[in-house]
């Protein structure tokens, strides 16, 4: 390895003057970026390389490097810097990177943070993952090769993720013989692509991670080339935070920070923007205004540099975590947001997104999930998606759902209006994650696209008379006494006797039943999982509705999914959703066979039965169990009017 | 340009892994029911107990310290957590595995078992105990292979076991801290490392910005120094050394310092004289061995040590 290749000149200031090092460490700036390619355009060998050259190696890994590359390298003995890359053992015996790998270096200007993304197509969520907090992208091609699909389809992804730089490395060139013409091509080639996909620059380079050209210096190869190294263009583009602190001042609150009466701070990563002392600010959702007191942060003692004096401080800006104080007591929780009282970020509850799936569960439209946005947690629907993305082809297809590695557009709906701003604008209040509610697994990665009209145009209307005024007219609590359980399980006879109980004590009740609902409401529905999930949701609306007019609402639905049953309990205010399991074992239910269905079921004449080709999820933790092969129907109808007038509803 | 966005300050990237790192374990307060932060004495442990401070003035870290004792630390170390405990107004927790006590692991006779007895074993029985749902550690992905490919929020299931196949997406900051727990703990946790981002030298750099007080054997000084399977070793107590080995190895003194610390036994020291912290760093800058050389544990089972050992547990 010859001097000039080595991008650290730094090791006589160390040797010679280490306050002074250290100086110059200090003032360095952060620059995060990928790496995205096929499998054998070069990724690892090139971040080997920039590790290597930047000295991150040491000398007994050096050793190991040497040791394994003669074992297990590619290079014919040479140094296979992969293999310093490739860090899991099942990938290292595959000779593919698998997963989102970090990697760090930096030179006398800038610490850099790598991630090292798959080219696998089964990947894409490993690679959405590395461009979600990337400033930069290298997209490797192969110059052997050209533009590939896989290409386009990296292309796409850091363009969708947002990522404003984008350089184009023509890897390899080496093996090409540095041949001007067919670099030129290459890249015409592919400026034609990204302008079709709205990718507005980029900045192409010709290089070879293998031999060192145009890493960190100009190559005597490519005399034809006269734009930035690598390592020069990545030490001087401008980084996010730098771009963020631009904009008005937006920073979700994480924690309220109050240590005793007399403070209350509030803590969070401001987003977008500055903030000092004095400014005025509007929490949002509330609208609430107040003025910044102070941005609170530890004093240290012994500071050394021009952070002295660490304690309040009299500004901050985007990328820093701090705590603020206000001038007024106003109501502030985490999930509010504060902004610039004059350019506050809207609010809503209904949007269209861009989502990348990633679980191999499919999406499941209608179905809650948990979307996570910044620091807000709100239970959201998806609808059936507008359309999928060919990632390929950039084709835009029909689709009902959308499968593992798909990428999307859906109109989604939120239980509560959130604060966002247009990924466009702010990754932090326009990039979301969907999660299970039962698994807890991370589903989906999300970018909120805009707002729909029709959300911001409808508003709740203020009721005079409220749902507590209709409840206490009729003397009782709303309730929601939720019967699940599989068909024949005796759910209808159980509801019907406890409604005829209430209805004698002079309760206001009202049974719905599952038959009885898919003969009017729900009659365009059938027994698919989408369509039982409709059946539930709308069920679940009406229920809140009749709750709303103060009504003990029974109900007499199988209800299999543990995900809908949860989403009608957030329906109403904590407290009032009684979940009875009607338990009865399946060979029971089916020796029953009150209505004919299981037998028709085992003879494959009736589709999706519950319990038969389709999942039963039984409550983990029902308000009632009951267990019909102990308790006739009439001992369960009287413990639930018991316990619901009883212990839980004690209305006189 | 305005000249108002001129007069910002920019910020370094120290300053940015240092708001990473609060922005994370305020997350982690706000979202996990019984979290604790692992402390194990060292340098990292005492950026991150730093950092814990910072993210939560004027408050004190709401979490206590847990620290997994294997009883053969350095004295120094003993002498630090105590004080780092009073000074941040912190509970300790410190707990030693009553079986590895009992059968008298050590590391002398016990090699890999003392690892997995006193420190993984220990680990998981102190989390069960205390039923914690999220634990902080100060693990770096520059440190081993394989934990630059962990998560920051790193998902364990009931049995604290790690399946790097089946990791949590991560995108942006957003974290998703959600578990299925069980009521009094051995349902699922999490495992958090906010300054997964830092290298050795930002640790170092952090220290030398903030006066994080550190254990002073990072210091070189002339110490008690003895020779073991090819390492050099600091006699820290003497008797109970004799006691586990069968003999008295010869002692020297040299002036040492380390570079890491763990049980006294398995931490090799390195003959220096950087006596200050600018001389470490400047020692650690100049140097040419990795800072894991020096500890035993990545060496088991053949490149893929540490990888292993977190399958089974361990942080």
């Amino acid at each position: 390895m010859s001097g000039t290749d080595v991008i650290y000149q730094t090791e006589a200031l160390i040797a010679e003057d280490i306050e002074a090092y250290l100086a110059l460490h200090q003032h360095k700036t952060m620059l995060r970026f990928i790496t995205c390619g096929s499998v054998d355009d070069g990724k690892s060998t090139l971040i080997g390389r920039l590790l290597y050259d930047s000295k991150m190696i040491f000398e007994d890994q050096l050793a190991a490097l040497e040791t394994d590359s003669k074992k297990v390298g590619t290079q014919g003995g040479e140094i296979d810097f992969a293999l310093l890359v490739d860090g899991l053992a099942a990938e290292r015996e595959q000779g593919i990177t698998i997963d989102v790998a970090y990697r760090f270096f930096s030179t006398e200007k800038r610490k850099f943070i790598v991630a090292d993304c798959p080219g696998h197509e089964q990947y894409t969520r490993n690679m959405v993952t590395g461009a979600s907090t990337a400033d930069l992208a290298v997209i490797l091609i192969d110059a052997r090769k050209g533009v590939l699909t896989q290409t386009r389809r990296h292309s796409y992804l850091c363009h969708l993720l947002g990522i404003r730089h984008i350089v184009l490395a023509v890897n390899k060139m080496d093996l090409i013989g540095y041949d001007q013409a067919k670099y030129d091509a290459i890249v015409a080639d592919y400026a034609a692509f990204a302008s079709s996909i709205g990718i507005a620059a980029f900045t192409a380079m010709p290089i070879s991670g293998f031999k060192g050209d145009n890493i960190t210096a100009p190559s005597v190869n490519t005399p034809w080339y006269l734009g930035p190294t690598l390592i020069g263009h990545l030490e001087t583009v401008e980084v996010n935070t730098a771009a963020d602190a631009a904009g008005a001042f937006r920073m979700p609150v994480q924690w309220v920070n109050r240590p005793n009466l007399d403070f209350r701070g509030f803590s969070g990563l401001i987003a977008n923007g500055s903030v000092k002392p004095g400014d005025a600010v509007r929490v949002l959702p509330s609208g609430r205004t107040s003025t910044v007191a102070r941005i609170v942060t530890m004093p240290s003692a012994g500071f050394a540099g021009e952070t002295a004096g660490d304690g309040d401080l009299e500004v901050a800006v985007a990328g820093q975590s701090v705590t603020l104080t206000l001038a007024d007591e106003i109501d502030c929780s985490r999930g509010d947001v504060l902004a610039a009282s004059d350019a506050p970020p809207q609010v809503a509850d209904q949007f269209e997104a861009s989502l990348v799936w990633m679980a191999d569960e499919a999406l499941m439209p209608g179905r809650a999930y948990w979307l996570k946005l910044a620091t807000q947690t709100v239970s959201v629907t998806v609808s059936q998606p507008k359309c999928t993305i060919n990632v390929n082809t950039m084709e835009r297809l029909a689709a009902k759902t959308l499968e593992l590695n798909a990428i999307g557009v859906a109109e989604i709906t939120t239980d509560r209006a959130i604060v966002f701003e247009p990924y466009a604008t702010s990754r932090t209040l326009g990039g979301f994650i969907l999660i299970d509610k039962i698994s807890n697994a991370t589903v989906a990665a999300g970018m909120l696209n805009f707002s729909l009209r029709r959300a911001q145009n409808v508003h709740w209307q203020a009721l005079d008379v409220t749902r507590e005024a209709h409840a206490r007219l009729k003397g009782q609590g709303p309730a929601v006494l939720w019967f699940t359980g599989l068909s024949g399980s005796g759910k209808s006879t159980i509801a019907n006797m406890v409604e005829k109980r209430l209805h004698a004590l002079g309760k206001h009740t009202f049974l719905l039943d599952g038959d009885n609902v898919r003969h009017g409401l729900n009659k365009d529905l059938g027994f698919t999982e989408t369509d039982r999930i409709e059946n539930i949701r709308r069920v679940g609306e009406v229920t809140r509705l009749m709750t709303d007019a103060g009504l003990i609402v029974l109900t007499a639905f199988i209800s299999p999914f543990r995900a809908e049953r949860d989403m009608v309990r957030a329906l109403v205010p904590e407290g009032e959703f009684f979940e009875i399991f009607v338990d009865t074992p399946l060979e029971e239910a089916e020796r029953r066979d009150v209505k004919g269905l299981y037998k028709k079921a085992r003879q494959g004449t009736l589709k999706n039965f519950t319990g038969i080709d389709s999942p039963y999820e039984a409550p983990e933790k029902p308000e009632i169990r009951v267990d019909t092969m102990r308790e006739t129907p009439e001992e369960a109808a009287e413990r639930i009017v018991a316990l619901i007038i009883g212990d839980w509803m004690p209305i006189i | 340009m305005t000249s108002q966005t001129a007069q910002l300050p920019s910020l370094t990237h120290i300053q940015r892994l240092e708001a990473e790192a609060i922005h994370i374990m305020r997350e982690v307060v706000a979202e996990a029911t019984n979290p604790v932060m692992l402390y194990s004495v060292g340098k990292d442990s005492a950026v991150m107990l730093h950092l814990a401070r910072k993210a939560f003035y004027p408050s004190p870290p709401p979490f206590p310290l847990l620290h997994v004792d294997t009883t053969w630390k350095f004295k120094d170390m003993y002498a630090l957590r105590e004080r780092m405990a009073s000074e941040s107004g912190m509970e300790l927790l410190v707990y030693q595995n009553p079986e590895a006590q009992e059968r008298g692991i050590n590391p002398f006779d016990h090699g890999a078992l003392h690892t997995d007895m006193w420190k993984t074993e220990g680990l998981k029985q102190a989390l069960d105990k205390y039923g914690f749902d999220a634990a902080f550690g100060g693990a770096r992905r520059d440190e081993e292979k394989s934990r630059a490919k962990e998560r920051i929020f790193s998902f364990r299931t009931a049995s604290h076991g790690w399946d790097p196949k089946n990791q949590r997406p991560e995108l942006w900051n957003i974290y998703n801290a959600r578990k299925n727990t069980k009521v009094g703990g051995g349902g699922e946790s999490i495992r958090v490392f906010p300054i997964s981002n830092w290298t050795e030298l930002d640790i170092w750099q952090y220290i030398h910005l903030n006066d994080v007080p550190i254990v002073p054997l990072y210091f070189a000084a002339v110490r008690p120094t003895f020779e073991w399977e090819g390492g050099l070793f600091m006699a820290d107590d003497l008797p109970r050394l004799e006691k586990v080995l069968g003999y008295r190895p010869e002692i020297t003194d040299r002036s040492i310092r380390f570079r890491t610390l763990g049980c006294f036994p398995l931490t090799g020291a390195v003959e220096s004289t950087a006596s200050t912290l600018t001389e470490v760093i400047q020692e650690t800058l100049l140097t040419t061995t990795s800072e894991r050389q020096g500890r035993v544990i990545d060496k088991d089972a053949g490149g893929a040590g540490m990888e292993v050992k977190k399958q089974q547990g361990y942080f």
